[in-house]
């Protein structure tokens, strides 16, 4: 069996594709909608804004969080900003412009009309933010300030001093809770999904885990919107927030929605570098600290000098050398390459040279300490927190780490996975930054998925399919039911010595190692060797204790893990069989002269939508071609 | 969804915001200005002891002839009191329900002593103005020293003062309630300003000094008085005998 | 880099199964601390070692361990979040620790912040609070312009001050009277130093100081705890802001 692919691209010009669509849509009546349930899995940005959209427009709406609050989702640790073309600043930005610079930043492995969408509704994002009362930042006008983000050469980025996705959240946030209150949307908390229930083809519910009671509970509705975030965690370290699994998406994925692109991860050039072996997260310096802070190395290897010894002849400010138009600007997976060079070829910085500097001696030098320390006051006290070090004095040391991951479920231009009435949103689905994202573009695809698209598709959706009645009692709401508890059975029996973290932490290393920022045959053959070596250990010897009816953090994370155990595996599947590099794919096997990335369109010019084939059995690979109208597939060159 | 509103409150009452949280706050601020008031008068009053007999005597005369103000004043007084007392006791409580399991490690970071103990400051006043009332209201504390008359036949406030305060254990009980009032006044004068949301950045320093500064100011100012008379700079008037 | 000191530490931890468990302090070693180590890290070194003895691993609450999300919320030595000013326990390092050094670790104590377990507590009555008012009652779509209204940057600023409030709930924790206005003024006066916040300015007052209060908060006396211990820095202003709004709506002002 294979699944169809078809991805309800509308037809006609680009820039009408979403006014038609949305014409064409069915609507529900306003009196009708209160008698459809929706579920919204997640409280980030898309989540939380979906949910509260979607309560507004009057549908039942039951939404879940594994945190404590629904203002904790990991969207609120975005620094940066929010990019919309407003074009504010006159500086010749324009919609296409921004679906231009996002399709190419993707490395053209996004869809264009998703991407043109996406780019159309940035716009709208910001005046609802601003009317929900987002403190972002001001000129003394009065009017808005933007700032300039990697991979652009305009100045489109909206921000809340370094802060933004915190502001974005707690809009959505504030949005959500004015319709718990209203009593519109039925808020859950603590609650962690742990399986999507099918019926009859169509998602009509999940399967939760009270975190704090440990009882398992069927909920029943009329679809089921998952917006669970990316899996970047499968690597262990990165910059995620501890929480962040894949679980939501891969049981998904198991009971029949396609899962898309999973080998295309991103890798942010600015975080702290590991400090340790008991590291256990990575944390992120904003990109924008590179609109002024300049990244170098020591042209000699090995040169443990510190870097007020090194004079400037001596230093090789490597991003400015190679990409002299973008500069420090460069997009984040060429950046991120290009630290790892230098780090490979012994230049790199700091204990255990993984680490390139990051210096804004000459931004004092020309602005003063004052205005360096307005712009980015917090982040460098963040840095001085972690690391000790004062970075108005010694240049801040960074390094790489895996920040966001590109690909999720697949979804069609409705936002609908393969599965009907499954609707994935934000990080957790793949649709619109390709093998590559933009800085500042996380947050604009959160908000337009949950604000501006959901609730529309949905309503096409539900006013257009027969949903025969269903209910907790129903055979499959029963069998899903004993099937996670069965699991959990399973995970508390093991009784073994090993923790999950440690489990967590060697999946982590071995696939930084064999499938990280760079990929190869001989790699990604070993980690496919590995990892199911690794899986039947933990199997074996994973150690859960307490039970199952009570808060049990060891329990939460070993479903967690044990879903990444198997997760990983279609990762390095995928990025085994796209023998070509793309964004932030990059298979050393294919590459320019120069070592840029070398993309192979006649081949791959496609997105890999995996179908689960059951239990043992390899997964059945699905393509949906990219067909590229409106922009011109060229090489990425940002020198 | 029907837009609702945040709950309108047009039902709110009076009685609704008092018994809020922040009502009874501002309700505590209040009562404590209306008897901060009475304390600068009272020592506007007492100051005068320095001025002589004759001065003090007669503005003891003058408000003692005047029973329709003092009674109005002391009932008036006796209710802000018992608003100000009742309303902070109930506080107090419920700050204390607010936390029925203590910290094992007790610490505080910039909370000064007087915030901390603003009840005991509070409790340890009321006790010394039963006492003062007593003392010289009464006459409970030593009736040998009060009812005297002065050569004028007015009650001799003056030498029941001097007298009542050359014993130093009555001063010094004096002035360990002046340093109780000291203590409340100095956290109180400020949140005074807090409560009623008057917190500029540029003069909320400048209050809290302040506010410190006028609570020692106006106690050393009242144990002026014992501590004159035990220095002898105050003085029985001649052919007054103790 | 400074150099690679390593510490050993006493630690007594408030254990507490559930709810209603009356719960202990119980006192474990760590050795070999880095002083790199974050506060979470060091206690994910004694999870480890808890683990590997078969005794159940310290539940604590956590997740972006940077510092935004609020969930981290550990009483360490009597001060939420620790001795670092400015700073959630999760970015709070080692090296502000001695060697030799004991350390008391409890949950934010509340009764409106029940124990769940361990040093995890249920902090929903602040979700409850926002519930109440702490919005703006706009509907997604159909908003002005982002530009046509311009905000004065001191506003803009003053009210990202507020706004920066991360939720976690120290300002409770350490305020003597188990308090919460830092919070509710924090979100109070966000929204009102913002022209979008201004029609429903009054009301969202009234009924966030009512939710307050009837989660069994204590009230402020003006100590400042929580300014001292919040990990945004928030100013006590905004209780003073607060407590002008609420007072004037509810004296009918206008």
């Amino acid at each position: 069996m294979s699944v169809k692919l078809d991805a309800k691209i509308p037809s006609g010009p680009l820039e009408k594709k979403w006014e038609k669509r949305r014409f064409e849509m069915k609507l529900v009546n306003p009196a009708n909608k209160r008698k459809y349930t929706v579920i919204v899995v997640g409280t980030g940005l898309a989540g939380s804004s979906a949910a509260a959209s979607l309560a507004e427009l009057g549908y039942r709406v039951k939404c879940f969080c594994f945190q404590d609050s629904p203002r904790r989702a990991h969207s609120i640790a975005a620094q940066g900003g929010i990019n919309a073309a407003k074009n504010y600043q006159n500086d010749g930005d324009s919609v296409f412009r921004l679906f231009y610079d996002t399709v190419k930043g993707g490395d053209f492995r996004a869809r264009e009309a998703n991407v043109y969408r996406l780019a159309e509704l940035s716009v709208n994002i910001i005046d609802q933010c601003v009317a929900q009362g987002v403190p972002f930042a001001r000129e003394y006008g009065g009017y808005l300030a933007n700032r300039s983000f990697g991979g652009a050469q305009v100045s489109r980025t909206f921000y809340a001093r370094g802060q933004t996705g915190q502001q974005l959240l707690l809009g959505a946030y504030q949005a959500l809770s004015r319709q718990i209150g209203l009593g519109a949307v039925q808020m859950h908390p603590r609650t962690e999904m742990l399986d999507l229930v099918v019926v009859g083809g169509q998602a009509r519910g999940i399967v939760t885990r009270h975190l704090v009671t440990g009882k398992i509970e069927c909920h029943v509705s009329d679809a089921v919107v998952l917006a669970t975030g990316g899996y970047g965690n499968v690597f262990y370290l990165s910059t995620n927030a501890k929480g962040c699994n894949v679980s939501a998406t891969y049981r998904a994925y198991k009971r029949g929605a396609a899962f898309a692109n999973p080998c295309y991860t991103q890798i942010h050039p600015t975080c702290i570098p590991i400090s340790g072996d008991y590291q256990s997260k990575l944390t992120l310096m904003s990109e924008s600290l590179r609109n002024d802070g300049r990244v170098w190395v020591s042209k000699k290897k090995g040169d443990t000098r510190p870097p007020d010894q090194i004079s400037e002849e001596e230093r090789d400010y490597y991003l400015e050398r190679k990409y002299p138009s973008f500069g420090n600007l460069a997009p984040r997976d060429i950046s991120s390459r290009a630290a790892k060079e230098a780090c490979d070829d012994g230049r790199g910085v700091g204990p255990g040279g993984r680490g390139v500097y990051l210096d804004f001696a000459d931004a004092i030098r020309r602005l003063g300490e004052n205005v360096i320390r307005e712009r980015y006051g917090n982040l460098f006290d963040m840095y001085e927190r972690i690391t000790g070090e004062n970075p108005y004095k010694v240049p801040m040391r960074i390094y790489p780490a895996v920040h966001y991951t590109m690909g999720g479920l697949w979804v069609d231009y409705d936002l609908m996975s393969t599965i009907p009435g499954l609707f994935v949103l934000g990080e957790a689905n793949f649709s619109d930054h390709g093998a590559n994202r933009l800085g500042a573009s996380a947050l604009m695809q959160g908000l337009a998925d949950g604000y501006f698209i959901i609730p529309y598709t949905i309503g096409d959706y539900l006013a257009g399919t027969k949903l025969p009645k269903a209910d907790a009692g129903h055979a499959e709401f029963k069998k899903v039911h004993s099937e996670v508890e069965e699991r959990i059975r399973r995970l508390l029996s093991v009784k073994g010595k090993r923790s999950v973290d440690s489990f967590h932490r060697e999946l982590g290393h071995l696939l930084w190692e064999h499938c990280g920022m760079t990929r190869s045959e001989k790699g990604l053959a070993k980690a496919l060797e590995l990892i199911p070596e690794l899986r039947e250990a933990f199997w074996k010897d994973v150690s859960v204790l307490g039970g199952g009816d009570e808060f049990n953090t060891a329990l939460e994370k070993a479903g967690r893990v044990a879903d990444f155990l198997e997760f990983a595996e279609l990762l390095c599947t995928d990025a085994r069989l796209r023998k070509e590099s793309c964004g932030g794919h990059f298979r050393e096997e294919h590459q320019t002269a120069d070592g840029e990335a070398e993309r192979d369109d006649a081949s791959f010019c496609h997105v890999s939508a995996w179908e689960y084939a059951g239990e043992g059995k390899a997964p059945i690979l699905n393509k949906e071609p990219l067909v590229f109208e409106n922009v011109h597939l060229a090489q990425r060159s940002y020198k | 969804m029907e837009a609702r509103p945040i709950e309108r409150t047009s039902s709110a009452s009076l009685c609704r915001l008092l018994c809020s949280s922040i009502g009874s706050k501002a309700l505590v601020a209040l009562t404590g200005l209306a008897l901060f008031g009475f304390v600068l008068g009272h020592l506007a009053g007492n100051l005068q002891i320095f001025a002589g007999q004759e001065t003090f005597n007669a503005y003891a005369h003058w408000i003692k002839s005047k029973p329709a103000l003092l009674w109005g004043t002391r009932l008036g007084l006796l209710a802000v009191l018992a608003v100000h007392l009742g309303v902070s006791v109930r506080l107090a409580r419920r700050n204390r329900a607010a936390r029925p399991v203590p910290y094992a490690f007790q610490n505080t970071v910039q909370a000064t002593s007087a915030s901390l103990t603003m009840v005991w400051s509070g409790l340890a006043i009321l006790a010394f103005v039963i006492y003062h009332l007593l003392h010289f209201t009464v006459g409970a504390v030593s009736p040998a020293e009060f009812g005297r008359t002065d050569p004028l036949g007015r009650p001799d406030a003056y030498t029941m003062v001097v007298l009542g305060f050359r014993h130093p254990a009555i001063a010094l009980i004096y002035a360990i309630g002046m340093f109780c009032l000291a203590m409340h006044l100095s956290h109180a004068i400020q949140s005074v300003f807090q409560t009623f949301g008057l917190n500029h950045p540029r003069c909320m320093p400048l209050v809290r000094r302040a506010g410190f500064a006028a609570g020692f100011l106006i106690a050393a100012a009242y144990v002026s008085i014992p501590a004159a008379v035990l220095a002898g700079i105050v003085t029985l008037p001649p052919g007054v005998s103790p | 880099m400074s150099e690679n000191k390593r510490l050993n530490l006493t630690l007594h931890i408030w254990r507490q199964k559930n709810a209603a468990d009356p719960g202990r302090l119980a006192t474990y070693r760590v050795q070999g601390v880095s002083v790199h180590m974050s506060f979470l890290e060091m206690l994910d070194v004694l999870n480890e070692q808890l683990t590997a003895q078969g005794e159940e691993p310290v539940a604590f609450d956590h997740d972006c361990r940077e510092g935004i999300c609020g969930m981290c919320s550990l009483t360490v030595n009597g001060i939420p979040h620790g001795p670092q000013r400015g700073t959630t326990v999760c970015q709070l390092h080692m090296r502000h620790f001695a060697d030799g050094q004991e350390i008391t670790i409890e949950p934010w104590r509340a009764k409106a912040f029940p124990v769940v377990r361990d040093l995890v507590v249920d902090r929903s009555a602040f979700d409850r609070i926002i519930q109440a008012g702490g919005f703006v009652s706009v509907n997604t779509g159909g908003s002005p312009d982002g530009n046509a209204l311009p905000v004065p940057k001191k506003d803009a600023e003053a009210a990202m001050d507020a706004a920066a409030c991360i939720g976690c709930g120290a300002c409770v924790a350490a305020c003597k009277n188990a308090s919460a206005m830092l919070f509710v003024a924090a979100k109070i006066s966000h929204l009102a130093k913002l022209p979008q916040g201004q029609p429903e300015r009054r009301e969202r007052a009234l009924a966030m100081v009512a939710a307050m209060d009837q989660e069994g908060f204590g009230f402020c006396s003006n100590q400042y705890e929580c300014e001292a211990v919040c990990p945004k820095e928030i100013s006590v202003r905004t209780i003073a802001v607060m407590n002008r709004d609420t007072l004037r709506a509810g004296l009918g002002g206008a």
